[in-house]
């Protein structure tokens, strides 16, 4: 049924399959026997696409085994299926051919026959399994499995064009496809381009006026503080940063942002990928390690979490610790591991046990939230705390808490001990875990070793679920309710530090075993932590690795997939698709990519310049291969329709976060500030009350934060801001390494209708009448097209929105109420009329498809 | 080109033709020429498509009954709890349960209702659903129907999308995907919501990793019903269109320009928006129903009011070719106050659901619509006391509880399984969520193992890797 498959394919988002389409009609070449078939390339794709899910690691049909060299060569239950040297005789040809009444193979879908020539010329050129010498496993065959060689820069004739190495791998290809690469873009166009890549704004026309030097403006914006904020989006979506828990309570974190902060300065500080790496995945294990190394270890908790009443704690801990252990292996890995789980990857060599040797350096980690102070917050807090403290036991002896705690707490720990005799306690201690992070264990833990943070936490959370096992009289004769509001309404006039989620060692042992069929309750053979065996060995030096070791391996030289893997996302980004289009896989499963030697290449620049992220930002930015042109070509729309060469640029929409920034700015309304908390813009009435029992709250931000960038944004898991979410900001439920794309009505209708964005055309238009040079129709035109898509407008453009003007100026001066709601201020010097005719025109602007893409 | 290719652009063509070519001057020949060039690209993602094979039902209404309505005390009597009413059972009876909030010590609670032999057929309903009993006829009642998840957002996530974990796309989004729509005015997918949020929130409509073309679109209880349906306030209709019509162009100039076929999907995108604010209000606007409709559904009086809307709605919904309508209503989770809370839900929403039963037959729509009622699991028949003076509740059971489908291809008056006599198991005919998954599937024309999606290098679908066709629920 590939052909309904194909059919479904067509989403507006160039989806794995549809890529599979175009690069079979572009690569490989087809097969001669003067051309050498690469194994890895041209052959292990097929077997394991097409083969290998019966002649498997899983099942071994008719006895044959076709995902490693020695079974393959083996053959089945009838003999030998490959005979090296011997296409004709060989029964694998024979059967993918349906010759001889064999049955045909693959059933359904026949290979087509480019793919069955590949098959006789490998066979006929000796069958041999893998094309380097680096075949001590059955399955490093694979390209992405290979050790990174820095490739050499290739010859090409047209030398001018070349701008840096890029673009003589780019243009090589190019060469040899017989194709001319395009002419770079207009000034303005590629202006808006590099901006919008590399900090997430539009130029403002003070910079369309500046020196047009490329390599100047790309080196400013690399130093622009806006540049984490741009860079950090993609990066949240693979560490599937929220501001809430998920799940049905889908509570909100509200210390979520710290990491999110630490994340945006480390862009910025263009801090070393591999230290990037270190600090996030073991930050807590360095030596010494600082305040801001345990806050970036808060990637663990991006993790959703469960705090749905009556769930098995142990349950869904097993659920985040699998979480992290998929998330690890498509961030850093490029592989999508979590088929392991359950049972041997079917198709990349990994296995069952490999997975849970993964697992079990993250199944150590508890969670906990810590002090995490920025600059300036201390001294006041510090200074402020006997005064908090003293008031705060004011209120515990206003209301007798002590006497009623120290029964209650004793009482819960007998419930803990004595379950099933009195209901409500059973509870009680039930959820006193998933409501409060380790309720039990300080419960446990005496009042006077607890910190101060605890004590306060536990008696909080008394206070309001005393309820749970008194009557309502009771209850309501202690005050209670009153007492938390009182308690609210004093700890949130005191000077706090900011808190951070991270985590921490489990301080009991928790060994780690493989679980049968992947179920969190099934326990098979014990394992010790350990790297994907398919790769090269990680380095201890104590007995069993420490997750510290883990994370260096990841970014240790010897590691073939991380720099692949986070080069090909990078370029992604600039591109709209990476060089392998599969950014999320690497494995078996995943598309080659277009041009081997350049990924190789940018690889090894990572690695050497120390893992700069900016120095590959660099290089891609200042290419001729990103600076060209990105119109369509008549010559390529057959030859490449999806780009794979790089003949052009591309147009790509806005992410959702982008072009909220971009009309924001365009409109002046954007506050540029950086860092900190996470932001409310106005909603509509409706959203957050689709959430769970109407729990969720959504206090707009006061003052100027409703206009923050995207990127600040509180995303509430279960009902996100609808805008974010309409424009392809992802669920952020599970890692996602390649943000879709798509076109929908619900998008028109939010930019057309969406009052924030009418405010937007509002505050542009004014901004317009202001600023504009001069008072006539062209100058005014002319600023408000610099704004928003930083040109000046074409003679037919002006024409057709001249023509818009006068009927929408007649339509307001008809109706002076009309007017009034497209432009409501009153201001001098501003006709009314005149003006809401420009929010009209402003509107169309902050429509046009040229906005909300980078072309 | 293949046949397939061909019919795409058939389906292409006509989706230009109702989308933008009625709404102006467009520059078809232009949308239509770059189809020589890439057909894939630009195509319309709703455009409807062939199914697997020959449907029985074309649109899907889900009647959603989030947080579990008790089996026992509905569908499911179980006169053997009585003389086990107020004590506990025996450990090696309780000892396979699954439990969520009380422990297997807590005393059986027999049922309160009395239950009537409706229909012809005779099957046995509460007295707390009169008006279901006036449908049993119609109804393929399941007795054994099994969840594997205890608690609500990972039980409403496994039953919507074959999986308890979030990330997946849900039933609604794989018909849509797989269908596409007929109505090309509206959404594929709508949900329609009633009583307090769900615990599943938005991951019961969600397009998991498919396109966010195929998630469920919320219609809000108040204002809109899409968001930002409306013109912003002071933007006439007159004004909307000179906009639009001015913004075509500019598009249009672009796309000339620049060849780019998504500025073609742009300008489709628009147009179907503005055909959207134009149908929205027609779609909303009951003053064609009858007296007689809106009084067999309730609307216009309570408790009945909200869900009756909404059963009304999703009729006409279905009339307009929209693929599948969910209704969620919540909650039925009674932990406490079984009998009062049971009969509030039960009054809002039996009198609605057997009218647009009976609405859909007699419009001849039931025989390709498929509708579906119930909720993510059922309830114990050991009572639950969750504070000191509560009145008696029931906690979450996954394993035996019930269900029912009515309509395109379902067989009526006949009940599937069974549970044992104190509702511990499901007993006869076991149907799994993911058995109901690919049934459903099935009636809508579609192989539950042939519908799957390429995601991180594997092809998902609904069922995951398991599921069977419940042939018994066929007419």
């Amino acid at each position: 049924m590939v052909g309904f498959l194909v059919l479904n394919q067509t989403s507006p988002g160039v989806s794995s399959l549809s890529w599979a389409l175009l690069l079979a009609s572009l690569a490989p070449l087809p097969a001669t026997a003067q051309s050498k078939v690469d194994f890895s390339r041209d052959i292990q794709p097929i077997l394991s696409q097409k083969c290998t899910v019966c002649h498997g690691p899983a099942l071994q049909q008719s006895g044959l085994r076709l995902d490693n060299q020695n079974d393959a060569m083996k053959g089945g239950k009838s003999g030998a299926v490959i005979r090296p040297g011997n296409s004709s005789a060989s029964v694998l040809i024979k059967r993918l051919e349906g010759l001889d009444d064999l049955q045909r193979m693959p059933p359904g879908q026949p290979l087509p026959a480019g793919q069955i020539e590949l098959f006789h010329a490998w066979i006929d050129q000796g069958a041999e399994w893998g094309t380097s010498s680096e075949t001590s496993t059955p399955d490093n065959g694979h390209w992405s499995f290979h050790p990174i060689r820095r490739p050499s820069v290739p010859e090409v004739s047209r030398e001018g064009w070349v701008r840096n190495p890029i673009d003589a791998f780019i243009l090589a290809r190019l060469e040899a496809e017989g194709v001319e690469p395009s002419p770079e873009a207009a000034p303005s166009t590629l202006l808006r381009r590099t901006w919008l890549d590399l900090v997430g704004l539009p130029p403002s026309p003070r910079d369309l006026a500046g020196p047009a030097n490329h390599e100047q403006v790309v080196e400013s914006l690399l130093d622009s503080d806006h540049f984490g904020e741009r860079w950090a989006a993609p990066w949240l979506d693979q560490v599937r940063y929220a501001d809430s828990d998920g799940y049905e309570k889908d509570s909100v974190r509200p210390h979520a942002w710290r990491y999110r902060h630490w994340v945006i300065n480390a862009l910025n500080a263009d801090m070393p990928f591999d230290q990037f790496t270190i600090e996030q995945l073991a930050g807590d294990l360095l030596p010494g390690a600082t305040t801001e190394q345990r806050v970036a270890t808060g990637f663990y908790r991006n993790t959703l979490k469960n705090r749905e009443g009556g769930v098995d704690v142990e349950q869904f801990r097993f659920e985040e610790v699998v979480d992290r252990t998929n998330t690890v292996a498509t961030v850093w890995l490029g592989l999508s591991v979590e088929c392991a789980r359950c049972h041997d990857h079917k198709f990349d060599p990994i296995s069952h046990k490999d997975y849970y040797r993964l697992f079990a350096f993250f199944n150590e980690l508890d969670e906990v939230d810590i002090d995490a102070p920025l600059q300036g917050e201390i001294g006041p807090y510090l200074q402020a705390k006997p005064d908090l403290d003293a008031k705060i036991e004011q209120l515990y002896r206003k209301y007798k808490v002590r006497e009623l705690q120290r029964p209650w707490e004793a009482k819960m720990l007998w419930a803990g001990d004595n379950p099933g005799v009195e209901h409500q306690w059973d509870t009680s201690w039930d959820i006193i875990d998933l409501y409060l992070d380790h309720g039990q264990r300080i419960l446990r833990t005496p009042p006077e070793s607890r910190t101060g943070r605890e004590n306060y936490a536990v008696t909080e959370w008394f206070m309001r679920n005393y309820s749970r096992v008194t009557t309502k009289d009771e209850y309501a004769a202690t005050g209670f309710k009153q007492a938390v509001k009182e308690l609210h309404e004093i700890v949130d006039a005191f000077p706090d530090v900011s808190r951070a989620r991270a985590i921490e060692v489990s301080r009991e042992p928790r060994p780690s075993h493989i679980h049968e069929a992947g179920e969190w309750n099934e326990l098979g053979e014990w394992v010790s932590p350990g790297a994907l065996t398919v790769l090269p060995a990680l380095d201890h030096t104590d007995e069993t690795p420490t997750r510290l070791d883990l994370a260096r391996w990841l970014v240790s030289d010897k590691n073939p997939l991380t720099a692949r893997v986070v080069v090909n996302r990078l370029w992604q980004e600039y591109f709209g698709a990476g060089l392998s289009p599969t950014a999320n896989n690497f494995g078996l499963q995943g598309e080659p990519p277009s041009h081997p030697e350049l990924l190789d290449w940018l690889a090894a620049e990572l690695i050497d310049s120390g893992w700069s992220l900016k120095h590959i930002h660099r290089l891609i930015a200042t290419s001729a291969t990103y600076r060209q042109s990105s119109a369509t070509r008549e010559d390529l729309t057959e030859k490449d329709p999806g780009n794979r060469l790089l003949a052009r640029q591309i147009r790509l929409r806005l992410p959702a976060e982008i072009l909220r920034d971009a009309a924001l700015s365009a409109a002046g309304l954007l506050d540029p500030k950086i860092g900190g908390k996470s932001v409310r813009p106005r909603q509509p009435e409706g959203v957050a009350e689709l959430g769970y029992a109407g729990s969720v709250r959504w206090h707009e931000s006061a003052g100027s934060d409703k206009y923050r960038r995207g990127v600040y944004v509180h995303y509430q898991r279960m009902t996100p801001y609808p805008f974010l979410a309409n424009f392809d900001l992802g669920e952020r439920n599970v890692t996602d390494c390649t943000r879709e794309r798509s076109n929908t009505p619900l998008q028109a209708l939010n930019l057309l209708n969406d009052p924030v964005f009418f405010e937007m055309a509002q505050g542009l238009a004014l901004r317009t009448l202001s600023e504009a040079p001069r008072t006539s129709f062209d100058s005014r035109l002319g600023h408000a097209y610099k704004l928003c898509v930083a040109r000046e407008p074409r003679v037919t453009e002006k024409e057709e929105l001249l023509g818009y003007f006068v009927k929408q100026r007649e339509l307001v001066e008809a109706d002076a109420e009309m007017a009034k709601a497209w432009f409501p201020p009153q201001l001098d010097g501003i006709e009314r009329t005149e003006a809401a005719a420009w929010v009209g025109v402003i509107r169309i602007l902050l429509n046009l498809d040229e906005f909300i893409t980078r072309e | 080109m293949t046949f397939r290719q061909f019919q795409q652009i058939q389906s292409r063509r006509s989706f230009l033709d109702t989308c933008v070519g009625g709404a102006g001057s467009i520059a078809l020949a232009h949308l239509l020429g770059v189809e020589g060039r890439s057909a894939e690209l630009g195509n319309n993602p709703l455009a409807p498509r062939e199914p697997h094979f020959k449907p029985t039902a074309k649109n899907l209404i889900f009647l959603f009954m989030a947080g579990a309505p008790s089996q026992m005390d509905l569908f499911d009597p179980k006169p053997g709890l009585r003389k086990w009413h107020g004590q506990p059972l025996p450990p090696s009876m309780t000892k396979d349960m699954k439990l969520a909030f009380i422990k297997p010590s807590a005393k059986v609670l027999a049922s309160s209702r009395t239950f009537t032999r409706s229909g012809q057929s005779g099957i046995e309903i509460s007295d707390y659903l009169p008006h279901t009993q006036t449908i049993a006829d119609n109804i393929c009642l399941v007795r054994s129907m099994r969840s594997d998840q205890v608690n609500h957002h990972p039980g409403q996530s496994l039953l919507m999308s074959g999986s308890p974990l979030v990330g997946r796309p849900t039933i609604g989004a794989w018909a849509t995907y797989g269908l596409g729509s007929e109505s090309q005015n509206l959404p594929g997918f709508v949900v329609l919501s009633s009583g307090r949020g769900a615990s599943g929130g938005s991951t019961n409509f969600s397009s998991g990793f498919l396109p966010a073309t195929y998630a469920g679109v919320p219609f809000r209880k108040s204002g809109d019903p899409i968001l930002y349906l409306s013109n912003p306030e002071g933007v006439t209709e007159q004004a909307q269109r000179l906009s639009l019509d001015t913004l075509r162009r500019l598009n249009e100039e672009n796309y000339e320009r620049s060849g780019d076929e998504q500025i073609a999907s742009r300008i489709a995108s628009y147009e179907l928006a503005y055909r959207m604010q134009t149908s929205g209000p027609e779609l909303l606007d009951f003053s064609g129903e009858s007296k007689n409709t809106l009084e067999s559904y309730g609307v216009g009086e309570e408790p009945t009011d909200a869900y009756a809307k909404n059963c009304l709605l999703a009729r006409r919904l279905v009339e307009r070719g929209v693929r599948v309508v969910s209704l969620i209503h919540a909650s039925w989770d009674d932990h406490t106050n079984l009998d009062e809370g049971l009969k509030e839900n039960c009054d809002k929403t039996d009198k609605p659901v057997a009218a647009l039963i009976k609405d859909l037959k007699q419009r001849g729509l039931l025989d390709d619509t498929l509708v579906v009622w119930g909720g993510e699991f059922g309830r114990t028949s050991l009572g639950q006391l969750k504070h000191l003076g509560d009145k008696v509740g029931r906690d979450h059971h996954p394993d035996g509880y019930s269900m029912w489908l009515a309509g395109g291809g379902i067989k009526g008056g006949q009940v599937i399984g069974s549970t044992d006599d104190l509702a511990l198991h499901a007993a006869d005919d076991p149907v799994h969520v993911h058995d109901l998954q690919a049934t459903i599937l099935h009636a809508m024309g579609l192989d539950h193992e042939r519908l799957t999606y390429r995601h991180m290098g594997r092809d998902f679908r609904l069922t995951d890797v398991h599921g069977n066709v419940v042939t018994k629920m066929l007419a």
